[in-house]
């Protein structure tokens, strides 16, 4: 890829994270029209092979982006789409910050915080509902689920070691 | 790093405690490293358990603000931490540790899975790990929810994000651009 071909797939990223509100699963749809359809700078299977690595993969499972940007354009093709990434959340906790720090004990910042955590809360649960869904397919995966939950929160045990455990359990063949 | 001079605007005057920002690359490169499928749980655990930096309610008063915010939700909360309680430099440090290591991690799977990808053991041993993931997660949702003051209000608004983004699946901006303004509205009639 050249330059203006880095350029533009920077910018156009840089702006799906901007509105990318709720995290980046919401303009994933675009990414996948412009890097696939437009451009026909990767198939789509390289694209579906590249979230299922980033799931599996250590770190934010938006680590997907990174390596779209590398199946297009290697490292700067990579660079390209990770910065896109770095540039609006930056601007956004610094202005956010920023705000909070003039007046942390303002009547609206306390409501806003107070009224906003429950969603926060079930908004989590969603994510843990959508995932335990798609990652079991049969009883032996949700029994797996159900294990893993009952240790972390009965034990202080490091949850790795039940990760450790889980995939174990899997190359076993118990799930 | 000096000490915030009295009357400045920077960010180090913010509330909170004033944190290293080596702890703070530290904290989340551990964060980062440790977060197969998903870091929302080792962000909490290392943040409040671990670190003891954020009370339960200021973790999940952060994590709301972050996913109000364009942006992937823990990376925003890993920014606003590191600026908060370490300026500019908490920030690059929160960067770096947060997708530093996933950069090069990630690129280096991609190679090695294009070559490997047809081992059934690899295939297994991913899905066993991601069945224990998901328990993980669904603890971390749990202690967060303790928080919740034991009035109908708060669970209600849970319930209904729930119900809106994870049981109908429905776009996440209409779901919030509804829940948010009620949310602030109720909390806002209920202040005193």
């Amino acid at each position: 890829m050249d330059r203006a071909d880095a350029l533009a797939l920077f910018l156009h990223f840089l702006m799906l994270s901007s509105m990318a509100i709720g995290g980046t699963h919401t303009v994933m749809p675009d990414m996948y029209r412009y890097v696939v359809d437009v451009h026909q700078w990767i198939t789509g299977k390289q694209f579906a092979d590249a979230y299922a690595l980033a799931q599996a993969a250590p770190g934010p499972n938006v680590m997907y982006v990174t390596l779209i940007g590398w199946q297009v354009g290697g490292w700067i093709g990579a660079l390209a789409t990770t910065l896109a990434l770095v540039v609006p959340s930056s601007v956004v906790a610094i202005v956010f910050v920023r705000l909070s720090a003039r007046n942390p004990s303002a009547p609206l910042g306390r409501a806003i915080r107070s009224g906003l955590a429950p969603i926060a809360i079930g908004l989590t649960f969603s994510s843990a509902w959508v995932l335990v869904r798609s990652v079991n397919h049969d009883w032996h995966g949700y029994a797996l689920t159900a294990l893993a939950f009952a240790i972390v929160m009965r034990t202080r045990i490091n949850p790795l070691l039940l990760l450790g455990g889980g995939a174990l359990a899997g190359v076993a063949g118990l799930v | 790093m000096p000490p915030a001079q009295s009357g400045s605007t920077d960010a180090t005057d913010a509330p909170g405690s004033r944190v290293r920002a080596r702890d703070i690359f530290l904290a989340f490169s551990q964060i980062s490293l440790s977060g197969f499928g998903g870091v929302l749980f080792w962000s909490r655990y290392v943040l409040v358990e671990r670190r003891r930096w954020l009370t339960e309610q200021e973790f999940v008063e952060t994590l709301a603000m972050a996913q109000m915010l364009p942006g992937p939700n823990v990376f925003n909360l890993s920014l606003m931490f590191g600026y908060r309680h370490a300026g500019w430099a908490g920030l690059s440090a929160a960067i770096v540790g947060f997708l530093g290591w996933p950069f090069l991690i990630v690129i280096g799977i991609g190679l090695l899975y294009f070559r490997y990808q047809h081992l059934a053991l690899v295939q297994h041993g991913l899905s066993g790990m991601s069945a224990a993931a998901v328990g993980l997660l669904i603890a971390n949702a749990v202690k967060m929810a303790s928080v919740l003051p034991r009035r109908w209000r708060p669970w209600l608004f849970a319930l209904l994000a729930f119900v809106g983004v994870g049981a109908l699946r429905w776009p996440l901006v209409g779901v919030l651009g509804v829940l948010a303004p009620l949310g602030v509205a109720a909390a806002w009639r209920e202040r005193r």
